[in-house]
């Protein structure tokens, strides 16, 4: 049985990042975070369970959609803050901007923004921790769309046939970019897909942050008794639109509809309610949670606006 | 060394083979992986000591997957270990090209530094005995064209050991590309663990009349025009550029400085190719040195054909080096396509049989 304390702190992410993000979205018409955002409001649960099954020296990568999983791994805020503001004090020194945080030293070894391009990589670290002999685990974050891309099962197969330290945390929002999975997928069954190798799939339901702890704290027990991989699909709903800080239930590709029945099943409301009621923890604990969180984020904003340039010499550095 | 105690003669593959062994000798962190890499055969021999040595742990094939299998190997080195991957044909090396190009070349600089990702991949240019249009690829050009990657291109067995160590060792994605029809050229290779470093070109024969640049083959193409010259009275001067990105640019320079000619052999294709590249720069930077526009000796606009009559076509040699000199420096007014790499071909067939 987990305490007050465990529950709190996953209260307390899921809101950093849904607070951070809806700053952005307030922030962005003001034209200044001059990148591609692609926010993860709604689907907070994932990376926080996840995340919150891993230790810090356990590595994660991610895609284009990377605030949640940066921000879950431990990644500091007013340095991503100032990363989307194109800052040198960003956490890749205003090089990589929003689709591509980075934090090697909380594990967070960077985000790709060609669809699946990192989930190769979470396997590599695997072979490394298992080359090396440790007990570390990597963790692919992707989306359904990455799924449909030749290195998933190319890479299940391999971490399989490796037996690596390695977890598969597909967070199916059912969407890519405005096309639904049923138009891309003939069969919704991502969980299901590494049988033919040997790997054992879950699916939960991405939105209950418990239930993704509990799958992935499964997944990564097996990791570290060098059991191998696992596969977790975690079944959420993006809010927003792929790209920017707005609903676009507009454009007609999904209806009003979809998005308030998703939205009834917010991950953080519902996690607060069951706190709640199971006197775990009272409204008062998470009020004052709430204004830590947006203290933070207003302090991290005002140190990324804040921020000087990078320096123009720095274009040419770091290429080799 | 003592200069009456020759050194060691080995082959080219031979010198691949050590290098790869010593490395992993000084550095528990080096593995190799590949197809086929651990079997009988060990491409072309060339990891078949390593394989011997170290085991499958550290020296293990892997499945058809090459470009999931480079993203692996870019994890690998994110983590603290120093991978090499081989493919036994350049040709493979397309299908990996997003983990190459949108990855290993990025990532260090997406993350502001504060990652590197010491990756070296070995790929093997064929030629010859039908190798045809998609296992004799050259395809330097595309790797030197993104900026993030190394590319290295050895031309003797001296360097192919001590480039390869040298690639081990950067911090840095590696393409080390060699070319099968070196692997049997035998040359000194000091036992001991060396590097040669990246980067740097060599002057492989000096000469007042005309700088050839090459690289790889042509190296010993151009040596071997060199000579054909030598009997009409020109003195080349032939650099080997050894590393292809970053290039050598001061060498090239100063040479042609000197010179005041230029021509550019590269075993790719002519049309934005490396012989491009650096007729471009040396244009650009030493134009008041030029007596004579600049010829560059490169692969014809086609496929790679497969019969031998259109392969011997296809491939440029010494002789077209050597006409292509002639024209800079006056000689005739055009060059003549002498068919004469035909005579290179031939003897090169004669001491090999198939298959490849």
């Amino acid at each position: 049985m987990k305490n007050k304390e465990f529950h709190l702190n996953l209260c307390r992410m899921m809101l950093l990042i849904r607070r951070t993000e809806e700053k952005i979205g307030e922030l962005y018409p003001e034209q200044e975070m001059k990148c591609a955002v692609h926010l993860s409001i709604g689907e907070e649960a994932s990376a926080v369970g996840v995340c919150a099954a891993l230790r810090g020296d356990d590595v994660i990568y991610s895609t284009h959609r990377c605030h949640a999983h940066y921000l879950a791994k431990g990644g500091n805020l007013k340095r991503m803050v100032a990363e989307l503001y194109g800052k040198a004090a960003g956490c890749c020194r205003g090089k990589g901007g929003s689709m591509h945080l980075a934090d090697p030293e909380v594990g967070m070894m960077g985000s790709s923004a060609i669809v699946a391009g990192s989930i190769p990589l979470a396997v590599g670290s695997a072979l490394a921790f298992s080359m090396k002999g440790n007990d570390r685990v990597a963790v692919a974050l992707f989306g359904d769309g990455g799924a449909e891309q030749g290195s998933f099962p190319e890479c299940l197969s391999f971490a399989s046939l490796k037996s690596l330290p390695v977890i598969f945390v597909c967070e199916n929002n059912l969407y890519a970019t405005h096309t639904h999975i049923s138009a891309r997928q003939p069969k919704d069954n991502i969980y299901q897909r590494g049988e033919p190798y040997g790997v054992p799939g879950t699916q939960v339901d991405g939105n209950d942050v418990l239930a993704v702890y509990e799958a992935a704290s499964q997944a990564v027990e097996r990791c570290r008794r060098g059991k191998g991989p696992s596969l977790l699909e975690c079944r959420t709903y993006r809010w927003m639109g792929h790209v920017g800080p707005d609903y676009d239930y507009d454009l007609g590709y999904r209806s009003k509809q979809e998005l308030e029945e998703w939205m009834r099943r917010c991950p953080i409301l519902t996690y607060e309610r069951t706190l709640v009621s199971a006197g775990i923890c009272s409204q008062s604990d998470l009020d004052l949670i709430r204004g830590e969180v947006d203290e933070e984020v207003a302090r991290a904003v005002t140190f990324a606006k804040s921020s000087p340039e990078p320096e123009l010499d720095d274009l040419l550095q770091d290429v080799y | 060394m003592k200069e009456n105690q020759a050194i060691r003669q080995a082959k080219y593959v031979e010198a691949i083979a050590e290098a790869l062994v010593q490395a992993m000798e000084c550095d528990e962190r080096v593995f190799v992986m590949g197809i086929g890499v651990d079997d009988p055969t060990g491409v072309f021999g060339s990891t078949r000591p390593a394989f011997k040595r170290f085991g499958k742990k550290r020296v293990f094939t892997i499945p058809l997957s090459e470009n999931a299998i480079t993203g692996v190997g870019i994890g690998a080195a994110l983590s603290g270990l120093r991978p090499i991957m081989v493919h036994a044909r350049n040709d493979f090396l397309l299908l990996t090209m997003d983990q190459l190009v949108n990855h290993a070349a990025k990532w260090s600089y997406m993350a502001g530094g504060r990652m590197k990702v010491p990756f070296t991949i070995r790929a093997i240019i064929g030629r010859g005995w039908g190798q045809g249009p998609q296992h004799s690829q050259s395809l330097q050009a595309l790797f030197v064209h993104t900026p993030g990657l190394k590319v290295v291109m050895p031309a003797t067995p001296y360097d192919a050991k001590g480039l390869l160590l040298a690639s081990i060792r950067d911090d840095c994605p590696v393409i080390f590309i060699e070319h099968r029809r070196l692997y049997d050229t035998v040359g000194p290779v000091p036992e001991e663990t060396y590097t040669v470093p990246l980067g740097k070109g060599a002057v492989r024969r000096e000469g007042r009349d005309v700088t050839v640049v090459a690289s790889s083959l042509m190296v010993l193409e151009a040596l071997q025009a060199s000579q054909l010259l030598q009997s009409d009275g020109i003195a080349a001067e032939v650099i080997d550029l050894r590393t292809l990105s970053p290039l050598d640019d001061e060498l090239v320079f100063d040479s042609v400085r000197k010179t005041g000619r230029l021509v550019v052999a590269d075993t790719g294709w002519e049309t934005c190719g490396v012989a491009a590249e650096v007729s471009a720069r040396v244009a650009s930077n030493v134009f008041g040195s030029l007596k004579a526009p600049i010829r560059r000796v490169c692969l014809p606009d086609s496929p790679t054909p497969t019969c031998p009559s259109l392969e011997r076509e296809f491939y440029p040699g010494a002789e077209d080096i050597a006409a292509a000199v002639r024209t800079v420096v006056g000689r005739v007014k055009e060059p003549v396509r002498p068919r004469a790499s035909a005579q290179t071909q031939e003897s090169w067939d004669k001491g090999f049989t198939g298959p490849f």
